[in-house]
């Protein structure tokens, strides 16, 4: 299959197929080595779920026209993300691929698709609604879960402690309190309730 | 120079400020803090540390959306308490608190949801005080400032009094990076700039007496928003735009965030070496945070504008300074 069509399908080249284990394909098949989805298997609430998170609410106006994918940043250096497809997946239902992804999190919330999107869908924010229904389902990555815990320990992402004080003050600048205990109430109160530890 | 959005009867000064610092800047990036609270001073802003503040929110929102609404929601409520409102330095800092506050000042439900969560932190001895948010705090970056309320005439003025009548830097060419999140989304931004062809930094950068100078694909993100989860694509990123900048002969970068400083500064060689750069033959590119090379324009010194801090070392401005010194 030519490239331009395999891109159009949704499918990737060496890079491997995001989405699950491959099947066989037999002599002179126009495939590539992608698996075959049981459609059936789909869920086809997911843009409902989606739609029902904070910054998810415009994921149906999708029309597929790619403008996002055109302008990514992301998109420009590497063919692993693809903001359009993964929209596209979402809207099929494909929701295990889709939540147990890697790709999710390579959104780098620049806005560009944002500004550009003649359907006013918000990736960014979309992407951050379908990370928040992953993280609660405990697809987390590693690094993630350090930023967790940094926010937890110094309610920033980096500790400022007598060192940093003393440091800041060979340069004339006043000391800084980290706010640790309300930072750790927040994320206790409205966040995972049992830390995001559990992650993959 | 624009008038307050708080209600009558403040007798706030109009160019006060509480300075909301982030995570990144008060430790990495010292040299950005030490040249905005100087250029500040100069230039009449009254900038005031506010104690209590803690991270913006915005690592939170992958995770969970309320907490990060909630954390931006409690610095808000901090700066409001002293009735100023709140300059950044930190360009995601700025998004994740413009942001939160468009939402609360928009959604009255949102806004009383906010304050009770925020009201029960803690419990009993270790009820954690939190002051309820009005929502009438507003959120500017520090560039926006000088651009806006400060004004580049202004600027202009504060930098012919300075080194050398204000023709210290009249031999370089600097190239702008806006980064995201200082212009995007712009819907909360009250179109101040134009995302997809800004001006605010090129004027800024023109008041201080030096060039601008175009590149390719300038609104390039600097990859920093996913360095921890794909490092070699960040890096990519990164280095398609110092590549982009070194090709057009620009002195230096010129830019507003600390996290695109740590992309473009900290992480340069390590990005040149994914292009397949030679060891030992780096970009070489220098960086700096606006308020560096406007503080220099100004007359202050290098110490005060903390280039030690500075990781490339701008060889040819420090000899311009040490010309004009003599």
């Amino acid at each position: 299959m030519p490239s331009e069509l395999r891109e159009i399908v949704g499918m990737t080249e060496e890079t491997g197929s995001p989405c699950g284990p491959g099947s066989p394909r037999g002599p002179g098949s126009l495939r590539g080595p992608e698996p075959i989805f049981d459609v059936s298997n789909f869920a086809p609430g997911f843009r409902d779920e989606i739609a029902a998170e904070p910054g998810g609410e415009h994921i149906r106006r999708c029309f597929s026209c790619s403008t996002c994918t055109a302008g990514c940043p992301v998109a420009g250096v590497t063919d692993k993300y693809n903001p359009r497809r993964i929209v596209h997946m979402a809207l099929l239902g494909m929701r295990d691929q889709v939540l147990a992804s890697d790709f999710i999190w390579l959104c780098s919330v620049c806005y560009t698709c944002y500004e550009r999107c003649p359907q006013d869908v918000r990736i960014p924010e979309l992407m951050n609604a379908i990370r928040n229904i992953a993280v609660r389902e405990g697809h987390v990555p590693r690094t993630f879960t350090r930023q967790i815990e940094e926010l937890r320990a110094h309610g920033r992402l980096l500790e400022i402690g007598d060192y940093e004080n003393e440091r800041r003050a060979r340069y004339g600048l006043p000391p800084v309190e980290e706010a640790a205990e309300e930072v750790r109430a927040i994320l206790n109160r409205a966040g995972p309730k049992d830390g995001p530890e559990e992650g993959v | 120079m624009t008038g307050s959005l708080r209600g009558s009867g403040s007798l706030r000064g109009p160019m006060q400020y509480a300075l909301y610092l982030g995570c990144s800047v008060p430790v990495r990036g010292m040299n950005y803090e030490m040249s905005a609270r100087r250029v500040a001073e100069r230039l009449d802003v009254e900038l005031k540390d506010v104690e209590g503040f803690s991270c913006c929110g915005f690592p939170a929102r992958p995770a969970d959306w309320e907490a990060g609404l909630l954390m931006a929601a409690r610095n808000l409520s901090l700066a409001e308490e002293q009735g100023l409102d709140i300059v950044t330095l930190c360009s995601a800092c700025t998004a994740t608190l413009t942001e939160a506050n468009y939402r609360l000042r928009e959604d009255a439900d949102l806004l009383a949801w906010a304050n009770e969560e925020l009201a029960g932190l803690g419990t009993g001895d270790a009820a954690l005080s939190t002051p309820r948010y009005g929502g009438t705090v507003r959120v500017r970056h520090f560039a926006r400032v000088l651009y806006e309320e400060v004004g580049v005439e202004a600027v202009r003025e504060a930098v012919a009094e300075g080194a050398d009548g204000g023709r210290l830097l009249a031999g370089f060419g600097f190239a702008p990076h806006y980064g995201c999140h200082y212009l995007k989304p712009s819907h909360i931004y009250d179109g101040f700039d134009d995302p997809e062809n800004p001006q605010s930094l090129d004027r800024l950068i023109e008041a201080t007496g030096a060039r601008v100078v175009r590149y390719e694909d300038e609104g390039q993100c600097c990859g920093g928003g996913i360095l921890g989860f794909d490092e070699e694509t960040a890096l990519l990123m990164t280095a398609q735009k110092l590549d982009h900048i070194v090709e057009a002969g620009a002195d230096a970068m010129v830019l507003i965030c600390p996290f695109c400083a740590i992309m473009y500064e900290a992480n340069q060689r390590r990005a040149g070496k994914l292009r397949g750069q030679p060891p030992g033959v780096p970009y070489g590119l220098p960086v700096f945070y606006y308020p560096q090379i406007l503080g220099l324009a100004m007359g202050f010194s290098m110490e005060e504008m903390g280039l030690k801090l500075n990781r490339v070392k701008p060889r040819k401005l420090m000899q311009t300074l040490r010309a004009s010194v003599r």
